[in-house]
């Protein structure tokens, strides 16, 4: 495939008066880890939300494989194959563990409504066929032994990697993390690059990420974006962005102290 | 292939409705009369608990669909019914269901017209647009005359018997079964739990939540079909709010978004009232105060315990 597999050109949204992502430019490759960074307030989740098609850009283009996303609502974005995680964790709370992954099989059912009221041959193999494969995914992420708990009993960082998993259900070729390792400890942090790293080995796919913490995103990014007040201020490898005297004054860098 | 265990306990009930509705001559016509009534009931909770339970909408316009339904089906049977010149039994056991069903129809369209427009709004702001549908309803039928405005409609033929109503109550209760209890249903409880997540992982959301409109207010309208042809009279005061009332307070005490415990507080509730009628006036007095102790002591819903839960796949 040519080119890249999403791609941003001159993406800007304004609420209002206040324009909070101004002509935004980048782009995800193929299969690629890439990161996106910036201070607090810089707009990465506003672009989260624009990819995934909960806001509308009210300039510039968005593509996904080559196809324009402008006007599509968030499921129809979600079966182009982008899924995503949420930076306050949104899993379906009084579903259980096997629930909320086999719900996300969604886009793949053959089975409607009138299937589950027919219950045939056909629907029962595919329900047999589904729990298999929701078993499975959860195995490899070893969520089984708590699988028929309620989604809200979790502990956060299971919270965390059953929303990765729910996400990873849609059959994703691009799968969006919005601050995964929020909340988490260090030790939960090494197990979490690990795991972004097995994710797309395993599954093949691209990863996107929002992250505050560096240690995380300089360690498992290929290729960074940093973002702030809205403006794209540098896009390279960790070691390129951790030279960019732009990011270090606007990030990584120390406030110059100030004396009166 | 053999019919799956849920098929096997759905024909089961229909034939023993079936066996008891052929000896319901031999039982007290009082007993009788409180038994169909409790089966509307739960033909009502039931399909109310789609909606309102399990897809988490909130719905206060029950009683409007249900209206739809009876008249409906009334118009049909007193209207058109006679100048086919069908014999007794036929127009029991062929004409009468095919008016429940285009009863159900009608009320479907109208979840359709209601559902449609409004379910972009959420928690109390949709449960006002659906209060004022189901007043809506009542207005529109106290003035048109060819119902009976607000004489309201009699005459109407007493097709209802055990066998229709506890073969609807099973039919719905097979169908919000089904519809949750597949890979497709468990969608209607992720829009419950949270909208934004479910739209995440691709589910049309506005399709589901019109979907349990449609099938609910379908059943609300053979409800009060079913309701017409017990009491051969329609009132349009009696499908009023407090009657959508009446049946959301049937859902929550049955346990939102629970089978058993909903049809358990339907038949209970209609009971309750009917064996309150002994207090005269102070009925309405025991059955709120009544309400208001169950409220308090099982917020959760009469007949919530975790084995039966876990049993339903909702913890």
């Amino acid at each position: 495939m040519s080119g890249p597999l999403l791609q941003l050109s001159g993406v800007t949204i304004r609420f209002g008066g206040l324009t909070a992502v101004s002509s935004v430019d980048a782009d995800v490759r193929e299969g690629e880890l890439a990161g996106l960074i910036g201070p607090n307030g810089a707009g990465k989740t506003t672009v989260f939300n624009m990819i995934t098609g909960v806001y509308q850009p009210t300039e510039g283009a968005i593509s996904f494989g080559g196809r324009p996303t402008a006007g599509l609502k968030p499921y129809r974005i979600t079966e182009l194959g982008i899924a995503r995680t949420f930076q306050n964790i949104r899993l379906f709370p009084s579903l259980t563990v096997f629930d909320n992954v086999r719900v996300a099989f969604h886009l793949h059912l053959d089975h409607d409504s009138v299937h589950s009221l027919t219950r045939g041959p056909k629907f029962q193999a595919e329900e047999v066929q589904l729990r298999e494969r929701t078993r499975e995914l959860l195995s490899i992420f070893r969520l089984e032994r708590v699988q028929d708990e309620p989604a809200k009993s979790l502990s956060y960082g299971d919270q965390r990697r059953l929303e990765i998993i729910r996400a990873l259900a849609t059959r994703p070729r691009l799968l969006l993390l919005d601050e995964p390792a929020a909340g988490m400890n260090p030790t939960e942090k090494d197990e979490l690059m690990k795991l972004i790293r097995f994710i797309r080995d395993r599954f093949g796919l691209a990863i996107l990420l929002v992250e505050h913490d560096m240690k995380v995103v300089m360690g498992i990014c290929e290729r960074i974006h940093v973002l702030e007040y809205g403006r794209k201020i540098a896009e390279g490898t960790p070691s390129e962005i951790r030279g960019d005297p732009k990011v270090i004054a606007a990030y990584l860098g120390e406030e110059p102290v100030k004396e009166s | 292939m053999f019919p799956p265990r849920s098929q096997r306990i759905l024909l089961a009930v229909l034939a023993a409705s079936a066996l008891l509705s052929a000896f319901s001559g031999r039982l007290n016509p009082y007993f009788l009369d409180v038994a169909l009534g409790a089966g509307i009931s739960v033909v009502l909770a039931s399909s109310l608990n789609l909606i309102n339970g399990f897809t988490g909408q909130f719905s206060l316009g029950h009683a409007g669909f249900m209206a739809v339904g009876a008249y409906a089906s009334a118009m049909l049977t007193t209207t058109l019914a006679p100048r086919l010149g069908l014999s007794a039994n036929l127009l029991q056991w062929g004409f009468f269901p095919l008016s429940l069903v285009a009863g159900g129809l009608l009320a479907a369209l109208a979840g359709i017209a209601v559902g449609a427009p409004s379910l972009r709004l959420k928690g109390d702001y949709l449960a006002i647009v659906t209060l004022g549908f189901g007043e809506i309803i009542k207005v529109v039928l106290q003035n048109v005359d060819a119902v009976g405005a607000s004489r309201g409609l009699t005459g109407i033929p007493s097709h209802t018997n055990l066998f229709w109503v506890f073969g609807s109550a099973a039919v719905t209760v097979y169908v919000v079964w089904g519809l949750l209890n597949s890979t497709y249903g468990r969608g209607f409880l992720a829009v419950a739990d949270d909208e934004v997540a479910a739209e995440a992982m691709g589910l049309n959301t506005t399709r589901y939540k019109i979907t349990a409109f449609v099938v609910g207010a379908f059943f609300a309208g053979v409800a009060g079909g079913l309701y017409a042809h017990l009491k051969g009279y329609l009132n349009p005061g009696g499908f009023s709010f407090d009657k959508s009332i009446e049946i959301v307070v049937m859902v929550i005490l049955g346990g939102m978004g629970r089978h058993s415990g909903v049809v358990v507080a339907a038949l209970l509730l209609t009971v309750l009232t009917e064996s309150l009628r002994q207090t005269g006036a102070f009925r309405m007095i025991v059955y709120s105060v009544l309400l208001i102790v169950l409220m308090l002591t099982r917020p959760q819903g009469l007949f919530v315990w975790p084995l039966w839960s876990k049993k339903e796949g909702r913890p």
